[in-house]
This record gives structure tokens, C-alpha cells and sequence, in this order.
């Protein structure tokens, strides 16, 4: 059958039989980079040109309809549009951290790539401790936008720095305790177990109840993490022109946007593998007809369609509901997403050892 | 590809901005003059020093928010073996929880969670 463990094994093969060990390795290692490199830049050109589609379809206008059909290569028009932009440094800024921040950004970014996995078998590197190293390098995020905001010498980047870091360790804790929830339903920290423990049903259709609250505190909490609406007043563009990025322009502002965006997909991956099983097809239990016949769809589309529905979801929260303010934003994490999502691990802990789900 | 694959993420990254900022230097066309350099504040001249001295709201979460990651880093190696443990780990955690709700109920009486 075709897959992508398949096509790599042969090339594999070809090259080993073909070259020395050390020039294979180097070989593969550009290939994979340069598979990188494009996956990134493709995700970005989509992600935008899907979010200002669905932000126009919500709001029963066009969006972009000129470049392209159906207005599909506006992104692309942007990208050229950026690159001749000028990247300005202000005179008061300092200049080293000022063109580090961008670096960092996406250097987090393209790390949380290595532990996903895209199809089956089609994975960078299947780490033991898979969930715990997306959640401590998603944590670097917020040393680049810290960066970025207070290297500017702008009160505005400074202001919307401070805020988004404020906002993003607070959120980092629900996130980190829903995630566990799974954690201890799959008894392993490897992505490739959570997602094989997934094959009789998915966790939010076997965990009743406790998971489902597990899947809502993470999609609010990666959300928040994300730096999107609701919870954008680090960027709030009525108050602070543009957060932390108010004094980027060209292409490092496009690295900023680039990395933001990319962060989306992932944390929609990541919550995509944990809850909706990855790559995993949609199975019931026992019934191998049925399992058999949804195992026909490549586990690519599986994966992609789950990511790309939370991505969805992400952007229809943008335009329902109102922005928060800070108080508010602090309140909502500490009053009542952490001790939820705490109490809700310790109901999920007694529901894996009586072993209630199914 | 194991441990490397780590090290092609971080050079892919590298040269990936790099070689697009390297590129927009390139063809850009760019004319200096002195209003360039200035802060964007929407037009008004810049008052007062940028670094000014901010809520100390920002900083009391960050403090409680680090008694709470440290928590959180706890709790991975425990919820890994918390199946196969049964009963034990359920007490334990349950113990370990009520301790920090203690602190965190402390903290919370002390007002630091409160948004001036």
C-alpha cells in the first residue's frame, strides 16, 4: 500500500546503495530541512489567505477576490508585498536583541515541528517524552515576544510585551493540566502511544465527560496561548497599534506573523493528536467492517481535516466573541480554568484506574 | 531520524530568516532621513523615557504562575505511572493538591490576585 514510511525506506535505500554513510546522512538532512522549510511557508500561505476567507464568510462579505481565483494567491501577493517592504530599527532600539527576537520566534516554531505526526509513520523524530517537550519549548515563545517588545523602545511594545507575558504563562498551566488528563488516561508520554491507544475510539468520544471538559479548558487555554482573539489585548490593535511587534516592519514583521501563524496549526495539532486521535481513523470499538472501511481514507486527510477543523474553530471565536479585558483575562485562568482543570484531573485519574472509559 | 532531526530544525529556521531578510535588503529601495528613526507612536513625539515602571500585577502572577509550573513539572513523571499505580497515586496526588490550594487560597486572601 502507498505511504510515506514506504517512499522514505526506498530513498533510503537508493541513497545508502548509492553513497557513503556520511553523505547520506547529509543528504537526508537537506531533504528533511528543505521539506521543513516548505511545509512552514506553505502553512503560512494557506492559514492566511483561509483566515481572512472565513473572517469575510462570517461576516457575509468577499474578502480577497482579485489576485488569483477566487482571491487564492492574495497571500502570495502579500509575501512579494513584504519583502520589498523596509525593515526599519529605531534609533533608540537595541539593535542585537531587536533582530535576535525574530530569529527566536522561528526557531520555537519550526521545533515544535519534530515531535508531530503528520500521517503514519510520517514523523521527525517520536520522542519519548513527546508531550512534555512541546510543552517546554512552546514556553521559549514568550522569552521572543519579551524580547521583541522590550528592545523596541516603544511604550506601546513594551505595554503589549508585558501583557502577552503575563497572559501566556497563566494560560501555559490549564493547557499543561488538560494535556495530562490524556497523559494519564494513555499511561505515556510518546506521541506515537497516545495516538495508537486511540485506534477503538478517540478519547473524547471514550473519556466521557471529564475529557470533553479536558478538550474545552486546552482549546481555551491554546487559544489564549496563541495570542488570538478573544484574548489578543497583546496586541489589541484600538490600544496599542500592534503589541509587540508595533516597531517590525518587512521581514521581520513577516517572520513574527509567519511564526504566529504556524503556532496556531500546531497547538491545533497538537490538541488534534491528543483528543481526536492524530491520524487515527475514526473507529468504534470492535465493529471491523466499519473500522475496515474508514481505514480507506489515507491518515493524512485524517490528521489535516482534524487540524484544519480546530483551526476552524480558532477563528470562529475571533469573530463571536468580544475582546477580554486583563483583570478579566487573569480572572477567568485564575478563578476558574485552573481549579477546573486541577479537580478535573484528579476525576480523570480515578476514572483511568477504575477504568470507567471504555 | 532521531536526536538530529533537532539540529536540521534549528538551521532550517536560521536559514530560512535569514535568507529572507537577506533578500529584502537586497531589493529594497530605501532613502534615509532623520524622522525614520523615531519610536511609532502615532505621530506625537515620544514623552518621557520608554522603560517606564509597569503594574506590580505583572510580576506577582509570574511569581505565583512559577510555584505552578514547578507543580506542573511534578506532576508528568506522576501521571505517566499514575494507571499502573492505582490507588496510591490517586491519594498522593489528591494530598499534593490539597497542599498547594493552600498556598494558592493564601496567596489569593492575600489579594495578589486581585487587578489594580
Amino acid at each position: 500500500m502507498w505511504s510515506f514510511s514506504h517512499i522514505a525506506n526506498e530513498m533510503h535505500e537508493w541513497l545508502s546503495k548509492t553513497f557513503n554513510p556520511t553523505l547520506t546522512l547529509i543528504i537526508e538532512m537537506v531533504i528533511a530541512g528543505v521539506a521543513v522549510i516548505g511545509l512552514f511557508a506553505g502553512l503560512g500561505l494557506v492559514l492566511v489567505i483561509m483566515e481572512r476567507k472565513v473572517s469575510a464568510w462570517m461576516q457575509i462579505r468577499l474578502g480577497p477576490n482579485r489576485v488569483g481565483p477566487k482571491g487564492m494567491l492574495q497571500s502570495l501577493a502579500d509575501t512579494v508585498k513584504l519583502l520589498v517592504k523596509e525593515g526599519l530599527t529605531p534609533d533608540g532600539a537595541d539593535k542585537f536583541l531587536f533582530n535576535l527576537a525574530p530569529f527566536i520566534a522561528m526557531i520555537v516554531a519550526m521545533l515544535l515541528m519534530a515531535p508531530i505526526a503528520f500521517a503514519r509513520d510520517f514523523q521527525l523524530w517520536d520522542m519519548n517524552i513527546g508531550v512534555l517537550y512541546v510543552s517546554a519549548v512552546s514556553s521559549i515563545m514568550v522569552i521572543s515576544i519579551l524580547i521583541a517588545g522590550w528592545s523596541s523602545n516603544n511604550k506601546y511594545s513594551l505595554m503589549g510585551a508585558m501583557r502577552s507575558g503575563a497572559q501566556i504563562v497563566s494560560y501555559e498551566l490549564s493547557a499543561g493540566l488538560s494535556v495530562l488528563a490524556i497523559v494519564v488516561l494513555t499511561g505515556s508520554l510518546q506521541v506515537s502511544d497516545i495516538i495508537q491507544s486511540q485506534k477503538d475510539g478517540w478519547w473524547i468520544f471514550k473519556g466521557h465527560i471529564p475529557v470533553i471538559i479536558a478538550f474545552v479548558t486546552f482549546i481555551i487555554a491554546v487559544t489564549a496561548e496563541t495570542n488570538r482573539a478573544p484574548f489578543d489585548l497583546a496586541e489589541a490593535e484600538s490600544e496599542l497599534t500592534a503589541g509587540f511587534h508595533t516597531e517590525y516592519s518587512g521581514m521581520k514583521f513577516a517572520l513574527f506573523f509567519l511564526a504566529e501563524y504556524v503556532n496556531v496549526f500546531i497547538v491545533c495539532a497538537i490538541g488534534a493528536t491528543l483528543f481526536l486521535g492524530g491520524w487515527m481513523p475514526f473507529h468504534i470499538g470492535n465493529w471491523t467492517d466499519f473500522n475496515h472501511v474508514m481505514d480507506y481514507i489515507p491518515s493524512s486527510i485524517w490528521f489535516f481535516g482534524k487540524t484544519f477543523f480546530l483551526i476552524f474553530v480558532i477563528m470562529w471565536f475571533r469573530w463571536t466573541f468580544p475582546r477580554l479585558r486583563i483583570d478579566q483575562l487573569l480572572n477567568l485562568e485564575w478563578k476558574y480554568l485552573l481549579p477546573i482543570s486541577m479537580i478535573n484531573l484528579v476525576v480523570v485519574t480515578a476514572m483511568a484506574i477504575l477504568k470507567w472509559h471504555f | 531520524m532521531g536526536a538530529s532531526s533537532l539540529i536540521v530544525l534549528i538551521i532550517a529556521a536560521v536559514a530560512f530568516s535569514g535568507i529572507a531578510i537577506l533578500i529584502s535588503t537586497f531589493v529594497l529601495k530605501a532613502s534615509t532621513n532623520k524622522q525614520k528613526g523615531e519610536p511609532y507612536e502615532c505621530g506625537i513625539p515620544t514623552h518621557g523615557k520608554t522603560w517606564i515602571q509597569l503594574n506590580v500585577g505583572y510580576y506577582l502572577f509570574a511569581l505565583i504562575f512559577l510555584i505552578f509550573d514547578v507543580e506542573l513539572v511534578f506532576l508528568y513523571p506522576w501521571a505517566v505511572v499514575a494507571k499502573s499505580m492505582g490507588w496510591v497515586a490517586l491519594i498522593e496526588i489528591v494530598i499534593f493538591f490539597f497542599i498547594l490550594f493552600m498556598g494558592f487560597l493564601y496567596a489569593h486572601k492575600k489579594g495578589a490576585l486581585k487587578w489594580m
